[in-house]
């Protein structure tokens, strides 16, 4: 994950460069006013904390160990800002003193994991936990999946950052000069190592930290909980504040992307790498393939593949048209409609289940 | 640390508990080793700090720049030449950067002499798997410039006092209280690794038996909530002894560097030997 010196060209790590000083600035504005003259010590204390995390190696299931990069946990007692800053800071000793991450690559390393690594994880933190309880299971939910798909976007972000480097950067025998690995070998092979080893670490290392805190010292929770009241009002203050008022915004943005779901219909030809077993017989649509694949013919024969696993599975709605629908703008919104119906199906299904445990656990204490 | 860095890591046997405190000591034999070096009388340490940074940062990103093989090898050969007078052994550059570059870069290089297509220069017998002169290429470029750039960025730490380091990356426009608060978590990074160490070394001499897989995620999950509470709580004492002290929220740093002839002949010598490899590769 620290894209060590010489991985990346100049003009990324420089774009890198320029896309996280922006951050940078606000970041350290926004704390120097929340915290005045405590933000040396505080940044200080918590950037060294969020370094000697990066060293504890944690046991993973299935026999190896990984370390974490402390994201999720710096972004859900500090808030984004400060951590930001903080995992900014570790990040500046650790390539400097210590080696591990490049110098021009420091930019890249500060934009993937300290910048959008740690506002990834403050939001999933934030939308998952909502308002529950600083005690509530759901935190410890939240911060897992919080650090889990933190570390696993900023790995992403590095992959892209791999994959860009052979198809801009060459010398003139057609060389990689700088990572050689395309996106299509770049992506798998960093998610798959973070899709499993690495974002498992950061999900035990957020989920467990979490958990520890509520036991041991809650009010660190506190300061990006929502609320300001003890742990055992909480459960009232989301019931109020919970409702309709608190996320009206969030109801409306998400009528507003249903209804603008048929926008797909304006674009022309197929979805790259979407293709159902019928484009492969269609003439124009094999032209369309080749076009958009660097003027590589499609296969003659249907893939043995595609064909076998495509007969497993038929959507209720494929190409997002129900069957009886003729319009298919109407189609589109239709799909939006049911898809998100069924995500917020599950959801609640699971916010039930948690508050049932939760309600059952706070039975047995009384 | 998992990744390449110049913590020489190795394989500590024992049990979880002695390579999670062997690491973290690692990392402190590593600062003592900086520190006691920085103070000899060699070439390098003798610069000002402020040409050294200059110096040293411009030929790394050189590194990054040059496209031919050749400079990029007289770079890495540049370094090596700095290490000597400098008294920085070939051994610790070898153990502490070559070594670890290579293992870590070296493994991810490797597959693209047979993944990057270009012109095949030769097939591995069993396999029948082909090496491409891009490929090959494409791996030197990878690995020589992670050598040379790292071997650069360890003579900088090793040549340099910490303090030196931060206050000298004030050419590079850095504000004085980031500056303060790099010099700060420096110092407290060796305070918690020291914390988490004896935090270990207590629970290690408390047990009788091997620690489950799910008891030692416990246990390093908590250490790490032990430790965030104790660092919160560190960063509101160390803000009173600082208000105490007269800290009003500004921040000054003296700056006692005092430049010689023979500094601005070594800033002379590192812009000769950038230009010159950016000249040459062109």
């Amino acid at each position: 994950m620290h894209i060590p010196d010489g991985y990346l060209s100049p003009t990324t790590c420089a774009v890198a460069y320029a896309a996280a000083a922006p951050f940078w600035y606000v970041a350290l504005n926004r704390v120097k006013r929340l915290m005045q003259s405590r933000v040396v010590p505080l940044l200080a204390v918590v950037s060294a904390f969020c370094f000697v995390i990066m060293m504890f190696n944690l046991p993973i299931p299935g026999g190896t160990t990984a370390h974490a990069v402390g994201m999720g946990v710096a972004a859900i007692v500090l808030g984004p800002w400060a951590a930001i800053l903080a995992i900014s800071i570790a990040l500046a000793i650790q390539a400097l003193f210590f080696g591990d991450g490049g110098i021009t690559a420091f930019g890249a390393n500060c934009l993937n994991m300290a910048i959008v690594g740690s506002l990834v994880a403050y939001g999933t933190y934030h939308l998952i936990s909502a308002r529950a309880a600083l005690d509530s299971p759901r935190r410890i939910v939240a911060a897992a999946i919080a650090g889990y798909l933190a570390i696993n976007v900023a790995a992403f972000l590095a992959a892209l950052e791999f994959g860009i480097q052979p198809i801009l950067f060459t010398d003139a025998t057609g060389a990689p000069l700088y990572a050689p690995y395309s996106l299509r070998v770049a992506i798998p092979a960093m998610m798959l190592a973070h899709l499993t080893i690495a974002g498992l670490a950061e999900a035990i290392v957020s989920g467990g930290i979490v958990a520890y805190l509520q036991r041991a010292n809650p009010a660190l929770l506190r300061m990006t909980a929502g609320f300001t009241v003890g742990p055992a009002a909480a459960p009232d203050t989301i019931a109020v504040a919970g409702g309709w008022r608190g996320t009206r915004p969030l109801w409306i943005g998400l009528g507003a992307l249903m209804v603008i779901s048929p926008l797909g219909l304006l674009a022309a030809g197929l979805a790259w790498g979407e293709w159902g077993p019928e484009d492969f017989a269609n003439p124009e649509t094999r032209a369309q393939i080749a076009q958009t694949s660097g003027n590589v013919a499609p296969p003659e024969h249907l893939p043995q593949g595609l064909e076998h696993l495509s007969s497993i599975w038929t959507a209720p709605m494929p190409d997002y048209a129900p069957a009886f629908m003729h319009d298919a703008n109407f189609g589109y919104i239709m799909s939006a409609v049911i898809g998100a119906g069924l995500i917020l199906l599950v959801f609640s299904g699971l916010s039930w289940l948690f508050s049932r445990g939760s309600a059952g656990r706070d039975h047995r204490v009384a | 640390m998992g990744e390449q860095s110049f913590v020489c890591g190795g394989h500590h046997g024992g049990s979880y508990l002695d390579r999670l405190a062997g690491g973290l000591l690692h990392a402190m034999d590593h600062a003592l080793d900086a520190d006691d070096l920085s103070r000899r009388d060699g070439f390098l340490q003798k610069l000002d700090p402020r040409i050294k940074v200059a110096g040293l940062l411009t030929l790394i990103v050189v590194a990054v720049i040059v496209k031919s093989l050749l400079v990029l090898g007289g770079l890495f050969l540049f370094a090596v030449a700095l290490a000597l007078p400098s008294h920085v052994k070939l051994s610790r550059l070898f153990k502490q950067v070559w070594l670890s570059v290579l293992a870590f870069t070296g493994m991810i290089a490797a597959p693209a002499l047979f993944l990057v297509p270009g012109d095949v220069l030769a097939q591995l017998p069993v396999l029948h798997w082909t090496i491409t002169l891009q490929g090959l290429r494409s791996a030197a470029f990878l690995l020589g410039r992670s050598e040379t750039a790292a071997t650069l960025a360890l003579l900088l730490i090793l040549c340099t006092p910490w303090p030196h380091v931060l206050k000298a990356l004030r050419i590079c426009r850095l504000p004085t209280v980031l500056v303060v608060i790099l010099g700060m978590t420096h110092r407290y990074i060796f305070i918690f690794l020291h914390n988490a160490s004896q935090m270990f070394e207590a629970r290690r001499s408390r047990m009788i038996g091997p620690l489950s897989a799910r008891d030692r995620r416990r246990m390093a999950t908590a250490s790490a909530g032990v430790l965030l509470g104790k660092a919160l709580h560190m960063s509101t004492e160390v803000h009173l002894a600082m208000i105490a002290r007269g800290y009003r929220g500004e921040v000054h740093l003296l700056d006692d560097f005092r430049t010689r002839p023979i500094d601005w002949l070594a800033l002379a010598g590192f812009a000769a030997v950038a230009i010159a490899a950016l000249w040459l590769q062109a």
